[in-house]
């Protein structure tokens, strides 16, 4: 038996606040999002074309464009060599290509030794399932170190080029608000569910590095993501408590010097024949393969800060 | 193995590690570690140098727990050891000159990262000069570009980024070419270490089978990196990203940056392709063509110039031209005349950029000849050390250019069918390079009496003063004791083989 | 023209956009089409790479169940020159964005021919 609930309790319950947004009377956002209104664009006729005129102004001063036939042929005839420049380059490279040894076949020209011995050898050499991480943290670790420096060495430049000052900083936080919106629930509610799944992809796809596809990098990368995501749905203030510029620092300094030590160590035992006391384990077991699975999540741990860095300071110059 | 042995490896492991531990440091702090590991990598490789002249053999290093064509390695000559030694000296001389405008030019909050870029950029250098590995040499190169892009525009102005954007578009293009070269090189060999790619490519040449190719492959090579060192048509960058960058950065550029890509190509030419089979192509052909170029249209381009730190810059791109021009005469003299004027011309260009900057200071900053009249009495050190610099760049005896030049004439001689241009366009190049040089020099000795600035004397910078008297010395050691010098690059080369 | 043109069609292709992705890096006016083409020539180069270590008929080099013999597995060192090559893709493709930002917010435009004029015009 249903009994009919007078007026005022009907309208505490959800389901008459579901029939009046349906129907469109009031939106249940109104109040929790944030978002600054929108305004009519207004289009500043004065300005823009005060711009045209210095831009022709420019153009006249430099190129002499409005009575200049030369510069306009001289544009076609950029584009046209542009063309020619081109296919030119592709028949080149054709030619090479068709002298190439054929795509598939096993024979390289003159020798396919080093290929053959990471196959064979690299299971029991290095300890890793997956040859391809075995050969670039342990054959060939000293290019991987190079790369992680280049890594390194970009953020720095971004951050020379970004990062802003004090005032500068605030101004930059007021113009974040305005052309992002805040707290936007469907965005919310979809990383709470997303991140931490991300996140936990991320940092199983390091630890597998030796094991299966997968390694520092692209694990790095995936962090990163689940980090850029969480930044948009929460904002920098929620970021800021577990993730400022101290902790990229600090992440950045420690990772990138255990890798430096670990491998000078692995280096120079390797040169000068002496043993090596870092175990290689079981092949196929979680903890083995001697350095690669602690390069791998030093790596990871570089690569999903500078990502996250990367894009703070696209967005706003600062974390 | 002797424990000297390890010093390659301990010096690009150093200032790889200097770079990271500089970005949790202050400024003041990171400047020392910076000065200390350039001064440490100098003393080891002045040591590894010794080692090796008295032992007479290069080694081989071994970068991890696997032999030749399995693991990664690199290697020590009299050539690498005394190059790294050199680039150490010039980089300690560029940054001390140049300290005294770093907080003029540069925020402050930004200087420890300027101190990160110097020390990549000296690790990447080393790793260049060092390595034996084609792929490795890559990895580096891109670490040598965007660090090199970075101290470029640490100055913010609208000139610098500019000219960082195009430097960086010049360089990515030559990397790019420099890769695709790498793969098809792999793809032919099977290696990627330099000694076994050149046992593989002398199989291949004596084959026949894969010539084409293999031809393209180091045409694309040396094509990438003519681009990333600035090589004649490839310059437009350059002017503004010495010009305007501050002034250390501007001589580690001039000085370093394309010296070390130059340097990578004589590794690739002897240690990856062989000198002989390198020079039986036609792509020596181009390079000297092209370096002649370098020479005539740089000079040119200087003379026009109405500011002297473009002028310099301008300058640059003749000298690369002269050093493509020792390329491409093909001969061993050729090359070590190029591999001594790569010396002559990074001692002779950072002193020009550190005077110069003592110039622009005492006539209220300006850079413009009309301002610099009479700069020399106001600054006297400076003046002196822009003479000296521009004596040697002309060739005048006593300073390292005129060796240089000397050498180019020999080797000159000895090649046939390209004798009579590289002399006619080496007296030309000497004749516009004197036009542009004394033309400068007599302006700054012009008096003037009522000039409304400062003058600055030993007192007010003494540190900058002795940079400018070490360059100088270090000018006057190359031109008069240039035998030793000559008699070590014949030895590194002969250990190159 | 070589015999193994048709054979190498993946390389054919990899060529093509490299030249493709190196002229508009060397030609586009436009700061953004120029990132774009160098992202085209590096991918080129690791589509190349990825052809040149296929070899037809076998698995990707992860051991599996412990057969370590040359005939089940590809060429591993093409791919860990990819891996390498990506992140240095990476990094550079951030420099030159941010360097963009940085002249896009002082002159307002990407087209680099007019930055360069307007640097020319403050004479600086």
């Amino acid at each position: 038996m249903s009994r009919k609930k007078s007026n005022e309790e009907y309208q505490k319950t959800s389901a008459f606040r579901f029939f009046r947004w349906l129907s469109g009377e009031k939106d249940p956002y109104i109040g929790n999002v944030e978002m600054c209104p929108q305004e009519e664009y207004q289009p500043d006729r004065e300005a823009a074309l005060r711009h045209e005129k210095e831009h022709d102004a420019i153009l006249d001063k430099v190129y002499d464009a409005t009575h200049n036939k030369s510069l306009y042929l001289f544009h076609r005839l950029y584009q046209a060599t542009s063309v020619l420049f081109c296919l030119f380059l592709i028949a080149l490279l054709l030619v090479t290509v068709s002298y190439l040894p054929a795509n598939g076949t096993v024979i390289r020209p003159v020798n396919n030794e080093v290929a053959e011995r990471y196959i064979e050898k690299g299971l029991e050499e290095t300890g890793a399932v997956n040859i391809v991480a075995g050969m670039i943290l342990d054959y060939r670790a000293f290019d991987t170190l190079g790369e992680s420096h280049v890594l390194f060495v970009a953020t720095i430049t971004v951050l020379i080029l970004l990062r802003l000052n004090k005032t500068e900083k605030d101004e930059a936080e007021v113009n974040d608000r305005r052309f992002e919106p805040k707290n936007d629930a469907i965005l919310q509610l979809v990383a709470t569910f997303l991140v931490p799944i991300i996140i936990i992809f991320g940092i199983y796809i390091i630890l597998n590095g030796h094991l299966g596809p997968g390694g520092g990098f692209s694990g790095g990368a995936v962090i990163g993501a689940g980090l850029v995501l969480y930044l948009n749905a929460f904002g920098f203030k929620k970021t800021e408590r577990f993730f400022t510029e101290k902790t990229y620092k600090w992440v950045c300094f420690f990772s990138l010097s255990f890798y430096c030590l670990a491998k000078s160590y692995s280096f120079y035992t390797g040169a000068n024949q002496l043993h090596s006391v870092i175990p290689k384990g079981t092949p196929g077991a979680i903890l083995s393969s001697g350095l690669i699975l602690p390069l791998n999540i030093a790596v990871g741990l570089v690569v999903a800060c500078t990502i996250y860095a990367f894009y703070a300071m696209f967005r706003k110059g600062g974390f | 193995m002797d424990f000297i042995c390890n010093f390659p490896f301990f010096s690009i492991l150093i200032s790889l590690f200097s770079g990271t531990i500089c970005s949790v440091l202050p400024a003041k702090a990171a400047k020392a570690v910076n000065r200390l590991v350039i001064a440490a990598v100098g003393l080891m490789s002045a040591v590894l140098l010794l080692y090796l002249l008295s032992t007479g053999e290069s080694f081989i290093y071994w970068m991890g727990h696997f032999p030749a064509p399995w693991g990664n390695e690199i290697r020590a000559g009299v050539l690498e050891a005394g190059m790294a030694l050199f680039f150490c000296v010039i980089m300690y001389l560029s940054m001390a000159g140049g300290a005294h405008k770093l907080p003029d030019e540069v925020v402050e909050s930004k200087h420890s990262l300027y101190y990160i870029l110097v020390n990549l950029l000296l690790s990447s250098l080393l790793a260049l000069v060092y390595t034996n590995d084609m792929f490795t040499a890559y990895v580096f190169v891109e670490i040598n570009t965007i660090s090199a892009c970075g101290l470029i525009m640490i100055r913010q102005v609208g000139r610098t980024i500019e000219a960082a954007v195009r430097y960086m578009i010049m360089s990515l293009l030559g990397s790019g070419l420099l890769l695709f070269g790498l793969c098809i090189m792999y793809d032919l060999t099977g290696h990627l270490l330099m000694s076994n790619i050149k046992e593989s490519v002398a199989l291949i040449m004596a084959n026949g089978e894969y010539q084409i190719p293999l031809i393209v492959a180091v045409a694309l090579m040396c094509i990438g990196l003519c681009i990333k060192s600035a090589l004649f048509p490839f310059h437009a960058w350059l002017p503004d990203a010495y010009g305007y960058s501050t002034v250390s950065s501007a001589a580690i550029l001039s000085s370093l940056v394309s010296k070390g890509y130059i340097f990578l190509l004589i590794k690739i030419i002897y240690r990856v392709i062989g000198f002989d089979i390198f020079n039986s192509t036609r792509i020596i052909d181009v390079l000297f063509v092209f370096g002649l170029m370098g020479m005539i249209f740089g000079s040119l381009s200087a003379i026009k110039e109405n500011d002297i730190r473009r002028m310099i810059a301008f300058s640059s791109v003749a000298q690369i031209g002269y050093i493509y021009m020792g390329f491409g005469m093909g001969t061993q003299a050729g090359m070590v005349a190029s591999i001594f004027h790569i010396l002559s011309h990074a001692a002779t260009k950072s002193l020009l950029f550190i005077a110069a900057i003592g110039l622009t200071d005492v006539s209220g900053g300006s850079r413009k000849f009309i301002d610099l009249t009479g700069a020399a009495y106001r600054n006297k050190w400076a003046g002196v050390a822009f003479t000296a610099g521009s004596l040697s760049m002309v060739g005048i005896p006593l300073f390292s250019g005129f060796i240089s030049k000397l050498l180019f004439a020999q080797a000159a001689v000895q090649v046939e069918g390209k004798m009579l241009a590289s002399l006619i366009v080496l007296g030309i190049s000497t004749v516009l390079n004197a036009v542009y040089f004394m033309k400068t020099v007599i302006r700054i000795y012009t008096s003037e009496q009522d000039a409304p600035y400062k003058s600055i004397t030993f007192r007010d910078r003494k540190a900058y003063t002795v940079v400018l008297v070490c360059s100088i010395l270090l000018n006057v050691i190359l031109g008069v004791s240039s035998q030793p010098v000559v008699d070590m690059i014949g030895q590194g080369l002969a250990m190159f083989a | 023209m070589g015999p193994n043109l048709l054979a190498n069609y993946g390389e054919a292709v990899s060529a093509i956009l490299f030249c493709i992705g190196f002229t508009n890096l060397l030609l586009q006016t436009n700061l953004i089409k120029k990132i774009i083409g160098l992202n085209i020539m590096d991918s080129a180069i690791y589509l190349f790479l990825a052809e040149k270590g296929y070899i037809a008929g076998r698995a990707a080099p992860i051991v599996v169940d412990g057969v370590t013999s040359v005939e089940a597995y590809i060429n591993p060192i093409p791919s860990g020159l990819v891996l390498t090559g990506i992140v240095v893709s990476v990094s550079v493709t951030a420099l030159m964005l941010s360097l963009t930002i940085r002249l896009y917010l002082r002159y307002h435009t990407l087209d680099l021919d007019e930055i360069s004029m307007q640097l020319k015009r403050e004479g600086k």
